[in-house]
């Protein structure tokens, strides 16, 4: 776009640089970042699983089959049967569908909580920002697992639960991360304009301040997909977490590991590593994120 | 460049011929005191910086009114407080006759319409997730200045183009665009809401100094066609005797000369006012070799623990003994020309 001579402008007005495809700006990226190439296509995968389920598999995932309970992996069963007669492979990619629902809801209720909670503390500073971040100390100070454990034991087992029980204790430690990149943005020029223009706090906050911090925000809600994962896992192992008949990888374990681990080790080695699988490819993922998005981590 | 009268309804009360209408600003007694605070859960006092100590002066409508200074000497800070990012900790800001700093946040809103501010940093004054039209189309419609989009967006398309600037280029983002164009849109912005006075926070320091002179044109245009006051904070002391009408030079959070452009420039009375303008260098060899240069010894004391009695005494030249006790006011030496010394 060349400057029209009427105007009084007389810096130079450069051509932008020709847009490059999406498509060219994967391969790119791919070349750059192969684990997390590799760790994207885990991720879509096991989403695909999840969201075909219904057609990838041959059994029903609850109904018991008292005929063809520990059959041993084979064709007809690939990864064998469990204890109710419940094809294993057929109950893993129905218990992708809950480990990734849990996931994703709790990381990102968790993160946005913690998104606004931050940017808010940051913004408004003082003695606020001051007692707000002692709150968030004392729940910071509790580790992921026995949070959740105490908020599960306050409002009962079940998904929705389950799902609240990991997103609270997610929020502090998002909340925190997103403060301290927001304490900078709240000291730009640009804040001290949007307040000098008179809009309200709010409008500052989730128009000037949010799209800012989006970078710690996303690093935060990708590291926090494996977690979410590994702490429904353990609180389903628990028993605390989803309960039966509905196919998670934490019940199944739970179920299998102590009786089968050696007439029908099948039953507990498969669940196992799926969360392995599962858990290592989001965190690979979150890696890779982090990786693009923060420039100061960057190691080239 | 003229830039299109039906951008903005031209403010009350000045006539075209330039003559200088009522007083819109009047500050009195402006002092702003930053605490120093140590611990964590109770805040213990154990000092304060003083970053404007007793400032007063007042603007009249379409005047510039030069605040120049060292780094430092609380020119951005004075700013800071009429534009109320800063609540003062004493003194009175009156805008139009009300006082701003006992106005809540509410109420306020109105007065943020009325007083614009253009920053330093054209790099870090615009908001990089946001397109430029967004910019400044979103103040419009946060005060309502006009309802009907289409027409926010044909206002934002004139709003650039009397900034000098192509109104495609409200589709691009800041980093898509020079300094010098980034001020420019500093500029629309704060043309967008109608404002009659306008605070410009050393808005050119940042740039080169051939992009300088073209802003400064453009201030000069906008101040003329829209009938703008501007109270210009600047250390440059050239630019600001390009564009401003009176001048007042601050040292140490206090204002120590006060007087109309050309009589300050010709005629500085006060020892700081002196030696700042004798470090001004002059395009002429032989001319700046012959010079009498003042050079003021010292640094500039800590606003923490300012010097008792006048600010400048320890650097003063002319300084006597009652100089360290008594704090000298602002006296009218010759009309309209004030200065805070005992000495001359």
């Amino acid at each position: 776009m060349a400057s029209p001579s009427d105007l009084a402008v007389s810096e130079m007005d450069f051509d932008a640089l020709p847009e490059r495809s999406w498509v060219d700006k994967m391969k790119d990226t791919a070349r750059k970042k192969p684990l997390g190439a590799v760790s994207a296509c885990a991720v879509f995968v096991m989403i695909l699983l999840a969201a075909l389920a219904n057609v990838i598999t041959f059994y029903d995932p609850v109904q018991n089959a008292f005929d063809s309970m520990h059959v041993a992996p084979g064709a007809a069963h690939w990864f064998g049967t469990d204890q109710f007669g419940r094809d294993i492979f057929t109950r893993i990619v129905f218990g992708a569908r809950t480990a990734l629902f849990v996931g994703f809801s709790a990381s990102i209720l968790g993160s946005t909580a913690g998104l606004i909670l931050g940017v808010g503390s940051a913004y408004f500073g003082g003695r606020f920002d001051l007692i707000f971040q002692r709150f968030m100390d004392i729940f910071i100070s509790f580790p992921l697992i026995i949070m959740a454990l105490s908020v599960v034991s306050i409002f009962g087992t079940g998904t929705q639960n389950v799902i609240l029980a990991i997103t609270i204790p997610l929020i502090p430690r998002c909340a925190r991360v997103v403060r301290s990149s927001a304490l900078a943005i709240r000291e730009i020029p640009y804040v001290d304009a949007a307040r000098a223009l008179g809009f309200a706090h709010i409008r500052i906050i989730f128009r000037h301040m949010i799209p800012n911090v989006m970078a710690p925000y996303l690093i935060m809600l990708t590291a926090f997909l494996g977690q979410a994962i590994l702490l429904e896992a353990s609180l389903s192992y628990l028993g605390l977490g989803v309960q039966e008949p509905t196919p998670a990888w934490g019940l199944m374990l739970q179920g299998g590991a102590e009786e089968y681990a050696e007439s029908a080790p099948w039953i507990p080695v498969f669940p196992g590593l799926a969360i392995s699988a599962a858990v290592f490819a989001f965190n690979l993922f979150g890696d890779a994120v982090r990786d693009t998005l923060d420039p100061r981590l960057r190691s080239e | 460049m003229t830039p299109d009268a039906s951008v903005l309804e031209s403010g009350a009360g000045l006539s075209r011929n330039g003559e200088l209408g009522d007083v819109l600003v009047d500050v009195k007694g402006l002092k702003m005191h930053f605490p120093i605070t140590e611990g964590i859960v109770f805040n213990k006092l154990v000092g304060l910086v003083k970053a404007v100590d007793g400032v007063d002066f007042q603007i009249k409508r379409g005047e510039t009114l030069g605040l120049v200074g060292e780094s430092g000497c609380g020119k951005t800070t004075t700013g800071r407080c009429i534009l109320q990012l800063e609540r003062p900790t004493e003194g009175e800001i009156f805008f139009e006759g009300v006082d701003l700093a006992k106005l809540d946040q509410v109420a306020l809103r109105e007065f943020r319409r009325k007083i614009q501010v253009i920053f330093q940093d054209p790099y870090s004054s615009l908001n990089p997730r946001m397109k430029i039209g967004e910019m400044i189309d979103e103040p419009m419609y946060v005060h309502g200045i006009e309802p009907d989009a289409r027409k926010r967006q044909q206002r934002v398309s004139e709003l650039l183009s009397v900034c000098g600037l192509n109104p495609k280029m409200a589709d691009r983002y800041p980093h898509e665009m020079s300094g010098g164009q980034r001020q420019r849109v500093g500029i629309a912005r704060a043309l967008s809401l109608k404002p009659e006075f306008i605070i410009c926070d050393e808005p050119v320091s940042a740039l080169d100094v051939s992009i300088q002179a073209q802003i400064i044109n453009l201030l000069e245009d906008l101040r003329d066609e829209y009938n703008l006051t501007y109270l210009f904070i600047a250390h440059d002391l050239s630019v600001v005797r390009h564009l401003c009408h009176r001048v007042a030079v601050m040292y140490l959070g206090r204002i120590v000369e006060l007087a109309d452009c050309d009589e300050l420039y010709d005629n500085p009375m006060h020892p700081y006012t002196r030696a700042l303008l004798s470090a001004v260098p002059v395009p002429d060899p032989e001319v700046e070799q012959g010079r009498d240069i003042r050079i003021v010894t010292g640094e500039v004391p800590s606003p923490i623990n300012p010097p008792s009695g006048c600010v400048f005494h320890p650097r003063c030249p002319i300084a006597v003994e009652n100089c360290s006790r008594e704090i000298p006011a602002l006296r009218e030496i010759k009309p309209g020309h004030w200065v805070a010394c005992t000495e001359v």
